[in-house]
C-alpha cells in the first residue's frame, strides 16, 4: 500500500495527465460515425507509434561503442517507425476514398 | 525551445484525431496528426540531452528511420484495399515490438548496473514489457487469422480462462521474485516469454470475426505501452499520445461491439460459443438455384435492386463489376442501391470504403435501418458474399448464437438471390435458414466470377 502511495506521490503530474487525456480520448472519439471506425482505428494505431521517441532517447543516450544496446534500440526503431509511416499512409489512403466520391 | 515543438506537436496530435472523427475533415486530420508526430520525432532529434554531445549516434537513428520509411511507404502505397485490417494489425504489432524492445533495453540496463532505481520505475517498465508483448504476439497472431483463415477457428484448450489466469499469476511471481533476487535479470526473460505466450493466448480463442474488435482492443493495448514507455524516458508527448490512442482505442472497441449488439466481455470470452449450433430446423429444407438468363432477366425487368455486399464480396474483389452491374441496370431504369451492414466486411466501415474504391455513389449505400424499411417495397435483393448479417436466426430464434444482432431483413423484399461459394455457413459457423425461405435461390460461385457471368448476361439481353 505504501508503495502505491509513493508511486502516485512520485508520478503525480504523470497522473493528472493521465486522467485527463483519457477524458479527452474519450470525448474525441464518443460521436463517430460507423463509416470512420476503420481509418479512425488505422489513425489511432499510428500515433500509438510514437512509441519511437522513447527509442530515439534511448539511442542518443548511449554510448556509442555501447552496441549491445545501441543494436536492439535501433530494432526498436526501425519496427516502430513502420507503425508510423505505414499506419499514417494506410490511414490517408482509406481516407482518399471517401474525398473521391465527395467531390462527384 | 524544444518545450514548444513537444507542446505543437502534442496539440497537433489531439486535434488531428479530433479532425479525424468526422468525415469532411479525417483526411485533413490525418495530416495534421502526421505532422505532430513528424515534428515530435524531430524535436526529439535535437533536444538536449545533459551530458551528451548533440549529434551522437545520429548513424543509429537516422538508417532505421529511413529503411522504415521506405518499407512502411512501400507496403501501405501497395495493399490491397481488402487486406486492410490484416495491415493495421501488422503495424499494431510492430509498435508492440518496439515497445517490447525498449523496456526489455531498460531493465537490462537497470539491471546490469545494479543502479539505484525507483521501485516504480521498475514496476513501470514490466507492466509496459507485459502489455507491449500481448499487443505484439496478439496483434499477429489477429493477422494470422484474417490473412490465412489459418487457425481462424477458435482455438479453446481446455481449462482456456484458467491457464490464461495461472499465467497472469506467474508473471506477478516473476515480478516480485525479481524485486526480491536484487534486480536478476533472468526473472525478467521469464516475465517476457511468458507474456509473449499469453498474447497468443489472448487471441486464440477469439473467432475470426471478431478479430477488428480485437485488433482495435490491441491497439489501445498499444498505446498503454507507448505511455508507460513515456513515463520512462520523461517524455510528456510519448505519454500523452499513448494515453489518447489508448483511450481511443478502448471507446472504440466499445462502439464496434455495440454496432454488432455484443459485450466486449462476450468478444473476448469467444462470443459465438461452439456450443450455439443448436439450428436444428432449418437443415432439411430445399434450396433453389437459378440460372444466369433467368437471374438477368428478373433484374432486367425489376424496378429497384438493392444489392447486399459482405465479406465474400471484399476478398473477391468484386466491388468493380458489382458498379459495372449497377450502371448496366440503372441504363435501364432499374434503380440499384447498396445495403450496408454496420459490420460488413471485416470492419466497421471497410465495406464503404470498398465501394468508394470502386467509384460507388455515396448517395447509392443505404444504412441498416433506411434499407430495412426499404425491403418490402424492392423486387430483388442480391446478396454478394454476406451471410451471417441476413440471417434471419439472429430475430427468431432465441438459441442462436446470433440472436439479438441487428441484422438486414432481405426476405422481406420480393425475390432474394443469394450468391455464394457454397452451402458452408458463415464466419460465425451457424446455418442460414434465409437460403430455404420460399422467396430466395441460390447463385453459387466466386462472386467475382458470379458477377462477370451476370454482367455478360444482362449486356446480351
Amino acid at each position: 500500500m505504501e508503495t502505491l502511495l509513493n508511486y502516485i506521490t512520485e508520478n503525480e503530474i504523470f497522473i493528472y495527465l493521465l486522467l485527463f487525456t483519457i477524458i479527452l480520448g474519450f470525448e474525441v472519439i464518443s460521436k463517430v460515425p460507423t463509416i470512420l471506425h476503420t481509418p479512425l482505428m488505422s489513425g489511432a494505431n499510428a500515433i500509438s507509434g510514437i512509441v519511437v521517441l522513447g527509442a530515439i532517447i534511448l539511442i542518443r543516450q548511449t554510448d556509442p561503442s555501447n552496441l549491445t544496446i545501441l543494436i536492439p534500440a535501433s530494432m526498436a526503431l526501425f519496427v516502430g517507425s513502420i507503425n508510423v509511416f505505414g499506419g499514417f499512409i494506410v490511414t490517408d489512403r482509406m481516407l482518399g476514398m471517401f474525398k473521391k466520391k465527395k467531390k462527384k | 525551445m524544444f518545450n514548444l515543438v513537444f507542446l505543437l506537436a502534442a496539440f497537433s496530435l489531439v486535434w488531428g484525431l479530433r479532425l479525424q472523427s468526422n468525415p469532411e475533415s479525417a483526411k485533413k486530420g490525418n495530416f495534421l496528426a502526421s505532422m505532430g508526430m513528424g515534428l515530435a520525432i524531430f524535436a526529439t532529434l535535437f533536444f538536449e540531452i545533459k551530458d551528451q554531445s548533440i549529434f551522437n549516434n545520429l548513424i543509429w537513428i537516422l538508417v532505421p528511420i529511413s529503411l522504415s520509411a521506405l518499407i512502411g511507404t512501400y507496403v501501405a502505397k501497395n495493399v490491397q484495399m481488402t487486406s486492410m485490417p490484416q495491415m493495421v494489425s501488422i503495424f499494431n504489432g510492430l509498435g508492440g515490438l518496439s515497445a517490447v524492445l525498449l523496456s526489455f533495453i531498460e531493465l537490462y540496463k537497470v539491471s546490469s548496473t545494479n543502479t539505484d532505481t525507483f521501485f516504480s520505475y521498475n514496476i513501470t517498465l514490466i507492466m509496459s514489457l507485459f502489455i507491449g508483448s500481448v499487443a505484439f504476439t496478439g496483434s499477429m497472431l489477429a493477422f494470422a487469422k484474417l490473412d490465412g483463415y489459418r487457425w481462424s477457428e477458435k482455438l479453446i484448450l481446455p481449462y482456456q480462462h484458467i491457464i490464461n489466469i495461472v499465467l497472469l499469476v506467474t508473471i506477478i511471481i516473476f515480478s516480485y521474485l525479481y524485486f526480491i533476487n536484487l534486480l536478476d535479470f533472468n526473472y525478467i526473460l521469464f516475465i517476457l516469454i511468458i507474456s509473449l505466450v499469453y498474447g497468443i493466448f489472448f487471441v486464440a480463442p477469439i473467432g475470426g470475426a471478431d478479430m477488428p474488435v480485437v485488433i482495435s482492443l490491441l491497439n489501445s493495448f498499444t498505446g498503454i505501452t507507448a505511455a508507460l514507455t513515456g513515463i520512462i524516458f520523461n517524455n510528456n508527448v510519448m505519454l500523452l499520445g499513448g494515453i489518447l490512442v489508448g483511450a481511443a482505442g478502448t471507446i472504440l472497441t466499445v462502439l464496434m461491439c455495440e454496432a454488432m449488439n455484443r459485450s466486449l466481455l462476450n468478444v473476448l470470452i469467444g462470443g459465438f460459443s461452439a456450443s450455439g449450433k443448436s439450428s436444428k430446423k432449418s437443415e432439411d429444407g430445399d434450396i433453389k438455384e437459378i440460372s444466369d438468363s433467368d437471374f438477368a432477366v428478373q433484374l432486367f425487368y425489376s424496378s429497384n435492386v438493392i444489392f447486399v455486399p459482405g465479406y465474400g464480396l471484399a476478398v473477391a474483389q468484386a466491388q468493380k463489376i458489382c458498379k459495372e452491374i449497377q450502371e448496366t441496370l440503372e441504363k435501364n431504369d432499374v434503380e440499384v442501391k447498396y445495403a450496408i451492414h454496420p459490420v460488413a466486411g471485416r470492419m466497421p466501415g471497410h465495406m464503404n470504403v470498398l465501394l468508394a474504391e470502386a467509384d460507388v455513389d455515396y448517395s447509392k449505400l443505404i444504412e441498416l435501418d433506411e434499407a430495412n424499411e426499404k425491403f418490402t417495397s424492392t423486387d430483388v435483393t442480391i446478396v454478394v458474399g454476406a451471410n451471417d448479417v441476413v440471417n434471419p436466426d439472429a430475430i427468431d430464434d432465441s438459441s442462436s448464437p446470433l440472436f439479438g444482432m441487428p441484422i438486414l431483413k432481405v426476405w422481406e423484399s420480393k425475390n432474394v438471390i443469394v450468391l455464394k461459394r457454397s452451402m458452408n455457413p458463415g464466419y460465425a459457423g451457424v446455418q442460414n435458414p434465409l437460403f430455404f425461405k420460399d422467396n430466395s435461390k441460390m447463385y453459387f460461385g466466386d462472386a467475382k466470377d458470379s458477377l462477370q457471368r451476370l454482367s455478360s448476361e444482362l449486356k446480351n439481353l
